[in-house]
Order: structure tokens, then sequence, then C-alpha cells
């Protein structure tokens, strides 16, 4: 870490340490040229490691099989948090436009919700926020607004019949693709072309082969098609659901034309304030996403150079 | 090659469960739920189980394997299945399937609701928050990671013979609250608890201590409440005069008194209870099992006395 972050080394920020860790994996310096290079904690010995980080020594242990008081752990870059999300104000309720209008009724709090309090990039313990400030905002706001209101006039067997049809339109589906592969190709695009480092070239085959995943999605192979705890369905509805948010993931990044916290483009290596300090709002229209711009406010801290 | 044995259900489609063998290579460095995954993914979809977050966090994996309840995203399969050999996967013991390797948790909730499983503070909200010391803490740091994924439910032994006992994990968490420093409850939760189904229902056995995948270790937590029970001075029950009883009489004689301890522990008051311990000594009587009469010390009761008179310092 000493050519990347040479004052904070292994303890700079995350998105400053993945890009490190992909550098040297891309210039063929992982170990034994594959994806990952090594976390050495021996220096810190025995007594410390079993003191300061035990839980992190049984997570090697129980899912390697790697005892870091003796051996390097393997490690690789992967998404630690999801920046962005669901918009909401400061009380916890969702908000569809760049002026915070009001979605009645619908609240989000944790990490589905973007409250517009951590930038492009959600630093360590930061979590704490979503869990202690803001669910409990959450639920003072939604207490309040239950309180106030009644039920509104829900056709039980209109809603019923919507839901099932959902569930009867997969249950239907004929098709031959496998979504397990479906699932790995786009696990696959995501980690190498909107990963770590993205440019245009790259977000553009993106998107091109998340629009082929969503076809074949529509065709693909349902095999069970039982009514009882079926984790099949929810696992392919849960796909449905990612390929979607990957698309909006891509489309917004090709658009950012700067670098900003967790989204780094090689192209635009810089922070570009003038034409981007704004928040992304996606909108799924009939002829494909639209994205509008939020105003960011800043009231403390100023966005500074990053430099350790 | 490994096989995997699995205990398959499906009440759509038959009634009685039945087991089903898939043959997998174990890719390196694969967890038990990385195989069920590749086994779902690519071999039979409709094989069903509850996972999520697949760092031994969420606590939704808890199955048993080859007998004994595990996560299955906490263990190395090959650590599991030695030489290529069968590993059989069922749904966890003590509760009802539903499909495969998911079981009904409702009975599992409701006995967690039972011991209130949420601070009763002596007074109003704070502005801010309660402060504990890191000494207050430490007595419920323990219990207090539980992931709830039922793999000590599972496997208790008193459970697959009385489904009224709250189980290890509701016990455990009823620690969490029996020893917080904030809590204003203590007495009430501790009378609670020591009613039947409750902590002096335990066997003892520490099977939850083995099968727990955190620092949880429920039996361990079941003793400190019956600690804090005993201390509170809740003993008008079985479960403490029996403890009482148990301990009197290795105090006074350094061995147990076996005619005493039960009479002890019924209370000598008792009639009703009493009466009932009388079949059973009865038939002890005839199968010549009763112990002596008059019950003796062992040689070295001296030191026994010592030891407990420096336990008593």
């Amino acid at each position: 870490m000493k050519t990347y972050a040479p004052s904070r080394m292994e303890l700079a920020p995350r998105d400053i340490v993945a890009r490190a860790e992909q550098s040297e994996m891309d210039a063929g310096r992982g170990i034994d040229g594959k994806d990952m290079i090594h976390l050495d904690l021996r220096h810190l010995g025995e007594a410390r490691i079993m003191e300061r980080l035990p839980q992190i020594r049984q997570l090697g242990i129980d899912f390697l099989g790697v005892d870091c008081i003796t051996e390097c752990l393997p490690i690789q870059p992967t998404a630690h948090y999801s920046m962005g999300g669901i918009p909401t104000d400061k009380d916890s309720h969702v908000i569809t436009d760049e002026q915070g209008t009001r979605m009645k009724g619908f609240f989000a709090a944790g990490e589905c919700a973007c409250v517009s309090v951590h930038g492009g990039n959600r630093l360590g313990t930061n979590s704490l926020l979503e869990a202690v400030v803001f669910g409990e905002r959450a639920g003072k706001s939604v207490l309040k607004y239950a309180t106030g209101i009644d039920y509104g006039g829900i056709n039980e067997g209109q809603e019923k019949a919507r839901v099932l049809k959902k569930f009867e339109e997969v249950y239907q589906r004929d098709g031959s693709e496998s979504y397990n592969d479906i699932r790995d190709e786009m696990k696959e695009i995501m980690m190498s072309h909107c990963g770590v480092f993205r440019d245009k070239e790259k977000l553009k085959v993106c998107i091109e082969t998340l629009n082929g995943l969503q076809e074949r999605f529509a065709k693909g192979k349902v095999t069970d098609k039982g009514k009882v705890f079926n984790t099949e369905i929810y696992e392919i509805m849960e796909l449905g659901n990612m390929l979607s948010v990957a698309q909006i993931i891509a489309t917004a990044a090709l658009r950012r034309q700067e670098s900003r916290g967790g989204h780094f483009r090689t192209d635009f290596p810089k922070r570009d304030d003038e034409n981007f300090l704004h928040h992304s709002m996606v909108y799924a229209n009939p002829d494909g996403l639209e994205i509008k711009s939020k105003p960011v406010v800043i009231t403390k801290h100023q966005p500074a150079e990053r430099t350790y | 090659m490994a096989t995997f044995r699995i205990k398959r259900f499906n009440p759509e489609k038959q009634p009685e469960p039945y087991y089903e063998e898939f043959q997998l290579d174990i890719p390196s460095g694969a967890t038990l739920l990385d195989c069920m995954n590749l086994i779902k993914w690519t071999l039979d979809g409709s094989f069903s189980y509850r996972m999520s977050c697949r760092s031994a966090i969420c606590g939704s994996c808890a199955i048993k394997a080859d007998g004994h309840a595990l996560l299955a995203c906490q263990r190395q399969a090959e650590h599991l299945v030695k030489n290529d050999e069968t590993i059989t996967l069922e749904p966890l013991g003590n509760l009802k399937p539903i499909k495969d390797l998911v079981v009904d948790f409702n009975p599992f909730w409701e006995k967690i609701n039972k011991v209130k499983p949420y601070l009763e503070p002596k007074e109003t909200p704070p502005e801010k928050e309660r402060l504990q010391s890191p000494q207050e803490f430490r007595l419920i740091d323990d219990s207090s990671t539980c992931i709830m994924c039922g793999a000590c439910y599972s496997d208790c032994n008193t459970l697959e013979v009385d489904e009224n006992f709250l189980g290890p994990a509701a016990l455990a968490k009823a620690q969490r609250f029996v020893g917080d420093s904030r809590d204003s409850k203590t007495l009430e939760r501790v009378q609670a608890l020591s009613e039947p189904g409750g902590i002096w229902d335990c066997t003892h056995c520490g099977e939850c201590v083995e099968r727990c995948p955190k620092p949880a270790r429920p039996f361990d937590r079941i003793k400190e409440i019956m600690t804090v029970a005993l201390d509170e001075g809740v003993t008008n029950n079985v479960g403490a005069r029996h403890a009482m009883s148990f301990f009197n009489s290795v105090k006074r004689s350094g061995n147990l008194n076996e005619n005493r301890i039960p009479v002890e522990s019924m209370g000598i008051f008792n009639i009703q209870g009493l009466l009932s311990l009388l079949p059973v000594g009865l038939r002890m009587f005839f199968k010549g099992k009763v112990p002596p009469i008059i019950h003796h010390s062992i040689e070295e009761v001296d030191d026994v006395k010592r030891i407990f008179k420096e336990l008593d310092q």
C-alpha cells in the first residue's frame, strides 16, 4: 500500500484500498496470476490477533480454511455497501423528485435507502447512522403517519389477484434458459465492467450485456412450480430485480463522466463539481431509463481533494 | 465425487419424507452452503432451504448435517465430507418440516417472545443513550451474540421429550435482559423463568453449547440465570430446592443423600408432590435399588467442609 496511500497504508478508505488491490491484479501481480492478493497479518502476532481480531481470524478459518496467525489471507475487492438507493428525506419519507415531493405512505431506512448523508462513498462504521439514527427516525415518522390516517379502501381480492398474477407469469414461463447462468453472467459483467474501474466502453458493453440478459430472463426455465415454500420462484424474482438495479447502476455510471468516491472512471479520473455535484434520480420510462439531477446540500464539510 | 444424501419432503407431492442422493465434486474452499446452492442451481431447482447472508450472521441456513445442527455457510464442505464419502443433510430437529430443509420456526419465535426480549427500564427514556460500563456490558456480551439460528433448539434433549420447555435460545435471550444493568424487572423475570418449562427443566447435557455457532453458549447463560434466581431468593420451586438440597448434601457429607434429595426437592410440606414420588420409591424398593437408609459421610468430609468454607469467603 506504500505506492497507493503511504500515510494511511491498509487503513486508507475502502475505495482507495479496493483500487489498489485491483491495480495489482490488473498488473498481473495477483496470487498465481489469479484475481486475488494476500493480506498479511502475521506481523501482529498471535496475542494481538486474538485480542483485537478474533472474529476476523475465525472468518478466515470457517470460510477459507486459512488461519491468519500463520498464513496470509487471500482477498479481493467486493461490494461493501450499496451507495444510493430509494431516495428519502431525513424523516425516512420516500421522495419522488428533486424538489423532495413525498410519496404518501412510503418509508425507507437502512441499506435500501438513500438519505443523502453518505455521498459517493459510505465510509467504515458510518453504517451506524442507518441503524441507530435513521432506523429510529423512520419508526417515529411511520408512527406519526399511521396515527393520522385511516385504512384506505383496499380491495383485497383485487390486490391478491395482482400478486398472484405475478407468480402465475413466472410459473407459465416455458423457456430453456438457465437462471443460474443468467445470474452468473450478470455477476461477472458487473464485476469486470462496472466494478472498481469503469470507462465509457466497458459501461456500454455492460449495458448491452444486461439488455441481452433481460431478454433471456423472460425465457428462463422454471423447474419448481409448487406453491409451498418455493425458494426457486423468489430467487427468480430477486434476479429480475437485480437485473433492473444493475441496469440503473450501469446507466447512471455511464452518464457520470467524473470520478467520485466509489465511482471511478479511468477516462475521467478527476472529480468534476461543476457538472456532477448532484444526485442522479433514475426514472423508468416506457422507452428506457431517464436520469434527472437532484442538488446536493452541503453544510459544514466542503468536498476536498483526498490525499493519504 | 462426494455424495449428498438429502432428506426431501414436499407435502404437495407426497405426505412422507424420503432421502435422495446427489453426487457433487466439492470445489476447493466451498462451504456446505455453496454445495447446497450448486445442487439447487445446477441439479434440482426444487431443493428448498433457507439462506441469506452467507457470512454466519443472519442465522438462516441452520440445518442438520450427519445428525448435528450447524450453520451450512460456516463450515468447509471438505472438513465435513472426508475422503469423498457421504454426508446426510436433514432439517433442524424439534421443529416441524415445511418443505425439504425448511422448518416452521413459529414455536421458536413464540418462546423467544415469552421471555419478553426487550428492555424494561426503570425510568422514562433519557434524552441520550443509557450508559453501561464495560464491566456491566460484559455480563450480556455473550448472550448478545445469539443470531437465533435455532441450532441449539434443534439438538436440545429436553425439547425432544417436553415441547413446553422454553429451550436454550429463548433462555439465553432471557439472560440478555436478566443480566442487563439497565433493566428493572430482574426479580419478575427470574420468577417467571423458574416456572415449569424454564431454567430448572434444563438437563445440563451441554448439547446447546456444542451446537451454538457463536459465543452465546446457551447452557452457560442458563446457569447464570439460576445463580441470579437463587440470589434473588426465588427458591420456592422444585428446581431451586433440588439445587439447594444437592448443595447442602455435598456440603454436609461430601456425597449425595439420595433418599433426602427427592423429598427436599418436592418440599417437605408438599404432600401431593411427595405422594407422586411413592410409586417410583416402591419400584426401587422391590428391585433392591433403594440407597442405604443411614447416610454416611465420606472419609475426607473435613476437606470438603474446608473447601466450602473457603468458597464462602
